[in-house]
């Protein structure tokens, strides 16, 4: 009895992970038996299951000090509950918004919610990752469930293109990610991240170098940096926006945890080297990101470059090596995925039936249409350029400050001219919203007073957490170190 | 602990977001708030006056608390005798701001005043702020509700303005934030005082001086880096234009006095030629480019960036005055000059903007041709404007006059060559202000809808006479605010030419 309770309970830091996976197969079932007499129970079961998820790993799933459990796989700390807890969140409010959406493209079905939580799973398996198999356990459920949910409006072409440029492109990512794995497995004889990070002090093997570079590849692919970034704008662009709006938010949390789990953690020991090899990428990425997003006229196209852009910066904080930087990218994270939620969810509140509201032209004058609209979009917009009093503006400032501490001068003066070319189109939307008239009759989008609340306390939330940004910095701070 | 500069700067912020959540169906009620919340602001703004102690340096009415742990920043206000005055100056200019926009914004009015105020609040913010990361939210906040003003309200190419303005100042400020932290970095905390104590090499001076450059020429604006001025003030609404002018521009000033002076008192020794060189061509060159304007804005907005080459002369001068001289009290003449020329310059500039708008609003054009002869339709408009003209062009027993004088005399003493240039002004100033005057107030009447035009109602005139008495009482009476400057402009010099080295 003694022994079976000791048991149970090193089972509960991953009781995220277990419950998602009892709720998926339940759903699974309630969808084959009752899915098509009762539609949207589904959805609403799953909003269900991500709050009872998100009270049980809050409750259960905390931890001392930072353990491994099952041997050496899974890696239990705060940051991970942190995490999850995220996740939790970013998926239940994604799919909030995602509903009207779906429901008026007769795509509200129950494997889109299934598919989504086989996603968060994925998710949540990369962020306790403790060992290389369970990295790419996470990594490939959570791309194989994507890619699905790329292609879910099966009569669309477009989808049905981005899905599979998306699943050839991730399949060379992935081939590449093993292939590092498989160098450094075969040089230090151990998968587990703890023992390799051990094994690797001192001067290096040019074997690990090279995997480590593979490796490099892999993230920079997940990451969306240029030049693996070939993939994300057409994904942006092509996928149902519910789905954009998926991509944008939660996995990226789980890419961060997989650079810093990985790089930052598994090959500590070569840190000299992948800063360096990031800080070329992080580069690169500001750069053309930034760029190439000046003359988009989709705005999902476009924001899917500000998505590079905003990547560029969450790789800087790596290239700093320090837990300053690294905590610096994970307030970044936060921040991004914050805002992100509310960009593409002001997208989605716009559309109606037959109007994917994608177009720049499809926002001029929104001020007039839709005066919680606009406001929220410029709150958001302010916030990516990086002006105060919004959120944005601390997490760039968190990663500069990581920068200059770890006397990366140069990138500090890259980024600082990149966001200020990133401030014009960020503008332009404003611009579109606010100075423009509207261009003849645009369809309406229905209004349905939760969900445009749930968007204005997530427009309030970027104003809040920017007056006060301490709480949140202080948080960053002490799941690093 | 004073919590009256908090309630400066949140009282206009938190009537304005109480007018937007209004809307535009309760303007009536929205704009009387908004009049009320400026009043009580100023209202607010005379025990500041009133309660500040004249003998000292030292930071007044302070207030601190912690507000980001993470970057030891603190939520620290604090006055002395360089940024009170300016702050009684926007509390004062907000009112004419609200009062003149009454009757004359049609679209989205509730979004006007609250632009306004809230603009206003983050305007006492820069200045009242002591941690410099304070400083920097309020310093880049304000940019949104400009940016909003000018691309809203404006006039036909205001898109291409507002842009340009914005970006342009972005692009100033993330440098001297790039400054800011590397101090930060060095310090370990970001109050002001602390950078000001900070020993830096030269090579460090220079580097955080060009920042600070970078930043506070972009505001004042310096030559070359002006020309957003005359694209923003000529598009912006007549509200947005006074704004722009009678405050905006001397957060540049402010700057200058706040931290690169004491902050990197050896590089601006080093480099005092440099910006001496940058004032003397806005100057000179800028008073040349506003004779030939066509509309009265740009007319009004290129004088501006002459006249606000006075107020980086006064500064800079000071370390040519202790090389000849040696006296710390000569040096601070110039600075003395510099800040009056900035309260100064914001009454006068302001009020010659909001005469441009009472003409706008009547005939909805800014081109000096279309107009001739007002005089005889508008007499009490054309005595106002004549006055605001003269103090313009330094008129002794205007606050204009005492100003320049101080600059000028203070320039001599560095050097005659720099103060005969920049008594240039004098005589090119009077000649585009009055040539300005001449061909619109003066002369015939010129066209029918000149001879309809009606003369200031009450509200104008109200508006307009307030800020002649304040012109007039500087211009007679300055002591009183030379006396509240005094013991922190000796600080300051003393701060400015002790070496960091």
């Amino acid at each position: 009895m003694h022994q079976l309770l000791l048991q149970s309970s090193s089972f509960a830091p991953a009781v995220a992970e277990i419950w998602l996976m009892f709720a998926i197969c339940v759903l699974l079932l309630i969808e084959v038996f009752a899915g098509a007499r009762h539609r949207g129970l589904t959805a609403t079961l799953t909003l269900v299951a991500l709050a009872v998820g998100a009270a049980l790993t809050a409750r259960y799933a905390q931890v001392p000090q930072r353990t491994l459990l099952f041997d050496g796989t899974f890696l239990a700390d705060e940051l991970a509950v942190v995490l999850k807890l995220a996740g939790f969140l970013l998926v239940a409010v994604a799919l909030l918004y995602s509903r009207a959406y779906l429901e008026q493209r007769n795509i509200q079905r129950g494997e889109y919610y299934i598919l989504a939580l086989t996603a968060l799973l994925g998710i949540f398996v990369l962020i306790s990752a403790g060992s290389l198999v369970t990295v790419y356990l996470g990594v490939e459920l959570l791309a194989l469930s994507v890619y699905a949910l790329v292609a879910f409006d099966r009569d669309s072409g477009v989808s049905a293109e981005s899905a599979m440029k998306y699943f050839v492109l991730g399949a060379i990512a992935s081939g590449t990610l093993l292939y590092g794995m498989s160098l450094v497995y075969g040089i230090t004889g151990t998968l587990d991240l703890t023992t390799i990070a051990s094994q690797l002090q001192g001067p290096l093997n040019a074997g690990v170098v090279l995997g480590l570079a593979f490796i490099v590849v892999a993230v920079a692919f997940k990451l969306g940096a240029v030049p693996f970034h070939m993939w994300l704008p057409d994904v942006y662009e092509g996928a149902p926006t519910s789905v954009t709006l998926f991509i944008g938010t939660a996995p990226k949390i789980a890419y961060f945890a997989l650079t810093l789990r990985l790089l930052a953690q598994g090959l500590a020991g070569t840190e000299a080297e992948w800063t360096r090899m990031l800080a070329a990428l992080a580069v690169l990425t500001l750069v053309v990101g930034n760029v190439v997003a000046l003359v988009q006229t989709n705005l999902k196209r476009m924001l899917a470059y500000s998505t590079i852009a905003n990547v560029g910066f969450i790789i800087l904080g790596f290239v700093a090596g320090t837990p300053d930087g690294y905590a610096a990218a994970l307030y970044y994270t936060f921040a991004y995925v914050l805002v992100a939620l509310g960009s593409f969810g002001v997208i989605l509140l716009a559309s109606a039936k037959g109007f994917e509201a994608d177009q720049l032209d499809d926002y001029r004058g929104l001020q007039r249409r839709d005066p919680l609209l606009a406001a929220a979009m410029m709150v958001l917009m302010f916030s990516t350029a990086g002006v105060p009093p919004f959120i944005g503006f601390w997490a760039k400032l968190r990663i500069f400050q990581a920068l200059w501490e770890s006397n990366h001068l140069w990138l500090v003066l890259v980024a600082a001219a990149m966001s200020v070319v990133g401030a014009y189109y960020y503008l332009r939307i404003i611009k579109l919203m606010y100075f423009d008239e509207p261009a003849g009759e645009l369809p309406h989008a229905p209004r349905e007073a939760g969900v445009r609340f749930a968007l204005g306390v997530n427009a309030a939330a970027v104003l809040a957490l920017g007056i006060a940004p301490g709480p949140l910095l202080d948080l960053c701070a002490r799941l690093i170190h | 602990m004073h919590a009256l500069l908090s309630c400066l700067i949140w009282l206009p912020i938190a009537a304005g977001v109480l007018i937007l959540l209004l809307g535009d169906r309760n303007i009536v009620l929205g704009r009387w708030l908004a009049l009320a919340a400026s009043l009580a602001t100023l209202a607010l703004a005379v025990p500041l006056w009133a309660h500040f102690d004249t003998n000292t340096a030292n930071l007044q009415f302070s207030q601190m608390l912690p507000w980001i742990p993470h970057f030891r920043a603190f939520y620290a206000l604090g006055v002395d005798g360089i940024s009170m005055p300016l702050i009684v100056l926007t509390a004062f200019m907000t009112v004419p701001v609200v009062i003149a926009g009454w009757t004359v914004i049609e679209t989205r009015p509730a979004q006007y005043y609250a632009a306004f105020l809230i603009m206003e609040g983050l305007m006492i913010g820069v200045f009242a702020a002591t941690d410099a990361l304070l400083f920097y939210f309020f310093w880049e906040a304000m940019l949104i509700p400009m940016f909003l003003i000018i691309g809203i309200w404006g006039g036909p190419r205001r898109v291409y303005a507002t842009i340009k303005f914005f970006l342009y100042t972005f692009l100033g400020s993330v440098f001297m934030l790039a400054a800011l932290i590397y101090m930060y970095v060095k310090a370990g905390d970001y109050s002001i005082a602390s950078f000001q104590a900070l020993p830096l090499s030269l090579i460090e001076q220079r580097w955080i001086f060009a920042a600070f450059l970078l930043a506070f020429a972009v505001k004042v604006p310096m030559w070359p880096v002006h020309t957003w001025l005359p694209d923003a003030h000529v598009e912006a609404p007549t509200g947005g234009s006074v704004i722009l002018a009678a405050i905006m521009l001397k957060m540049g000033g402010y700057g200058f006095l706040r931290f690169s002076l004491p902050v990197t008192p050896d590089a601006s020794r080093e480099l005092d030629l440099l910006v001496i060189t940058l004032s003397l061509i806005a100057v000179i060159y800028i008073g040349y480019v506003a004779l030939v304007q066509q509309d009265m804005k740009k007319l009004i907005a290129y004088s501006s960036i002459s006249h606000m080459g006075f107020v980086t002369l006064g500064a800079f001068v000071m370390y040519e005055i202790m090389r000849n001289t040696g006296s710390l009290q000569g040096a601070g003449m110039g600075v003395d000059g510099a800040m009056v020329q900035m309260v100064s310059h914001g009454l006068i500039s302001g009020a010659l903007f909001l005469c441009v708008g009472v003409l706008y609003d009547r005939l909805h054009s800014r081109q000096i041709a279309d107009y001739g002869g007002v005089v005889n339709t508008m007499p009490v408009f054309g005595a106002f404007m004549v006055l605001f003209a003269l103090a313009n062009t330094g008129l002794p027993g205007t606050s204009g006059f005492v100003g320049e004088f101080l600059v000028i005399i203070a320039s001599f003493r560095a050097s005659f060559w720099y103060s005969a240039l920049a008594a240039v002004t004098l005589m090119l100033g009077a000649a585009y202000t009055l040539w300005l005057v001449k061909r619109v107030v003066f002369g015939p009447v010129t066209s029918p809808r000149v001879a309809a035009l009606e003369d200031l109602n009450g509200r104008e005139f109200i508006v307009l006479g307030a800020l002649a008495a304040a012109v007039l009482l500087i211009g007679i009476w300055p002591a009183p605010l030379l006396k509240v400057m005094q013991p922190t402009v000796h600080h300051l010099v003393s701060q400015a030419v002790a070496t960091k080295l």
